[in-house]
């Protein structure tokens, strides 16, 4: 059995899940090269599995981006920051100005009314 | 995070709790990016396969059974977006290798002995993974680094199980030889 011909066999069995056939264990006890190589593919291994605890650091960007596109549709043009300071302080004054409005109105019918009566 | 409180949020999102889904994101979305990145090989590419993968999982939540772990299951639709993603985006078999985006461990206290002998090959093999062809890294990131059974690889992939198996030898065969080339003298004894 030639070297090569075990190569791929020795990525597929490097995790311990498989098992080589019986010619090529035999060939693999005997060959310097081939264990060399196996020893390099559960090197590989561990190096990949160790890769599991390490994480690439995105920016703050990409958070915003991923709610903004969850956010359900009625909120999705929602103003953010300044804006929806002032939008919320702007909001607040004009139903102010619309409450003290309406109260002049009522306040000017009942003096109507007053005089009316009094006439 | 604790496995009780993702359960929770799980249960308060599949309610309608949009603030619990936002927490899940929270908490999961740099496992998600990570492993997006692993498999387009691009920072912009992987922000927008993060972006549908959130997208499809908020869809798809009341589906989730619990079977298996939230973040297993997650992993599995990144895997799915990225590679509806790759399909779309046609490259070339090799591509650039990009800017380091920056790596964090998060678990830093872990195997330290271990850590200590392939901290540098660990930085090679990153490089190396991103210099596979996308068909052959995203195998072997799936089955080597995230665990993920062959089936469930296949079927994301939109492969058979034999062919997901081909792939991760021919990519594992790849790593090998690019992380440990063979000597004059071996590669002369190798002809």
């Amino acid at each position: 059995m030639q070297c090569e011909t075990i190569s791929l066999q020795l990525a597929e069995i490097a995790d311990g899940l498989n098992q080589l056939s019986s010619d090529a264990e035999r060939h693999v006890d005997a060959c310097l090269r081939c264990q060399a190589e196996l020893a390099q593919y559960r090197k590989l291994l561990r190096a990949l599995t160790s890769l599991r605890g390490q994480f690439l650091v995105p920016d703050d960007r990409l958070l915003e981006d991923i709610l903004a596109v969850l956010r359900p549709p009625a909120t999705v043009h929602r103003l953010h920051g300044r804006n929806r300071r002032a939008a919320y302080i702007g909001g607040i004054a004009a139903a102010a100005t619309a409450s003290a409005a309406g109260a002049l109105v009522i306040a000017a019918k009942l003096a109507n009314q007053r005089q009316s009566m009094a006439g | 995070m604790e496995s009780a409180e993702v359960d929770q949020l799980i249960e308060r999102a599949k309610a309608g709790d949009h603030l619990a889904f936002e927490d899940l994101v929270r908490q999961s979305y740099a496992d998600t990016y990570t492993l997006a990145y692993r498999l387009v090989g691009d920072e912009e590419d992987a922000r927008d396969v993060v972006q549908e993968t959130y997208l499809r999982a908020h869809k798809g939540l009341k589906r989730f059974r619990g079977d298996a772990q939230f973040s297993t299951w997650l992993h599995r639709i990144t895997a799915n977006c990225a590679n509806t993603y790759l399909g779309r985006r046609r490259r070339h078999d090799h591509e650039p290798l990009p800017d380091d985006p920056g790596i964090a461990d998060l678990h830093p206290q872990r195997d330290p002995e271990q850590r200590a002998g392939i901290g540098d090959l660990r930085d090679q093999l990153t490089e190396a993974l991103l210099a596979l062809p996308p068909k052959l890294r995203a195998v072997v990131v799936l089955r080597d680094i995230y665990d993920l059974p062959h089936e469930s690889i296949a079927e994301q992939l939109g492969i058979t199980e034999s062919a997901a198996k081909v792939r991760l030898h021919r990519a594992r065969k790849r790593l090998r030889e690019r992380l440990y080339p063979l000597g004059e003298e071996e590669q002369a004894r190798a002809v």
